[in-house]
């Protein structure tokens, strides 16, 4: 699966987009979210207030307890500041 | 009457207000009201540089799209464009154009100011401000009053 992140999610991260397989037991954004956390300095910095992440699958808006599964895209980004 | 198409465009370069107006009015003589909303980059008191916007690819011309949509079923609309721009912005430039055409201002006004509402709160944009003394700016907050314009919306 497909992961994409935006302006300061991917400035902590370090990378803009990645491919990874994600273990079965991630079921939903949520879980997602705090599974990447443990993955290195860089996602806990992203991702330490899990609340002010937004989620995109597919170029979709979801929420948090949206499910994953079919997911080819999934983006994590902050709040939007544009306009 | 045909269903009206929003123009909704992403792009670098900068536009040229009075010719997106000609664009979506030309030839026409049924439009009574033409709304246009131009957002620009300010100065923020003479310290910054430049504005950085990013965005996603794909999902904020789909978002817009939506929104204008959307704005094109709870108004009377004879068009609708909406244009962002990405990229490293000046202060003094464009960075955002709605215009909303319909035979009542009413309408016209509403519309654009929806538009606007909902593309702050919903449309993939991220704004990253460069400052005049060198030092990194930091990435622009979400502002609360910002998600509060947009909810002003919702059916009570």
């Amino acid at each position: 699966m497909k992961l994409i992140y935006f302006a300061w999610v991917r400035e902590r991260i370090g990378k803009s987009e990645e491919d990874i397989d994600l273990p079965s037991s991630i079921r939903t954004v949520g879980d997602l979210l705090g599974w990447l956390k443990s993955r290195g300095e860089g996602y806990e910095q992203a991702l330490q207030v899990p609340q002010a992440i937004r989620v995109a699958i597919n170029q979709e808006h979801v929420q948090h307890n949206e499910p994953v599964a079919g997911a080819r895209e999934i983006a994590l980004f902050p709040p939007m500041t544009g306009g | 009457m045909a269903p009206v198409a929003p123009f909704v465009r992403v792009q670098a370069e900068d536009f040229e207000l009075s010719a997106e107006v000609e664009r979506l009015a030309a030839g026409r003589s049924d439009i009574g009201a033409i709304v246009t909303f131009s957002g620009l980059c300010r100065d923020e008191g003479g310290t910054l540089s430049a504005l950085e916007l990013e965005h996603y690819p794909g999902m904020a011309e789909a978002e817009m799209t939506q929104i204008a949509n959307e704005a094109l079923v709870r108004w009377p609309l004879q068009g609708l464009s909406v244009i962002h721009r990405f990229g490293k912005i000046a202060p003094g430039e464009n960075i955002v154009l709605v215009i909303a055409a319909s035979s009542h201002r009413q309408a016209a006004f509403e519309a654009a100011s929806f538009v606007m509402d909902y593309l702050k709160s919903r449309a993939p944009f991220w704004k990253k401000e460069h400052l005049l003394d060198g030092s990194a700016g930091g990435w622009v907050d979400a502002r609360e009053s910002d998600d509060q314009a947009a909810a002003r919306w919702q059916p009570k």
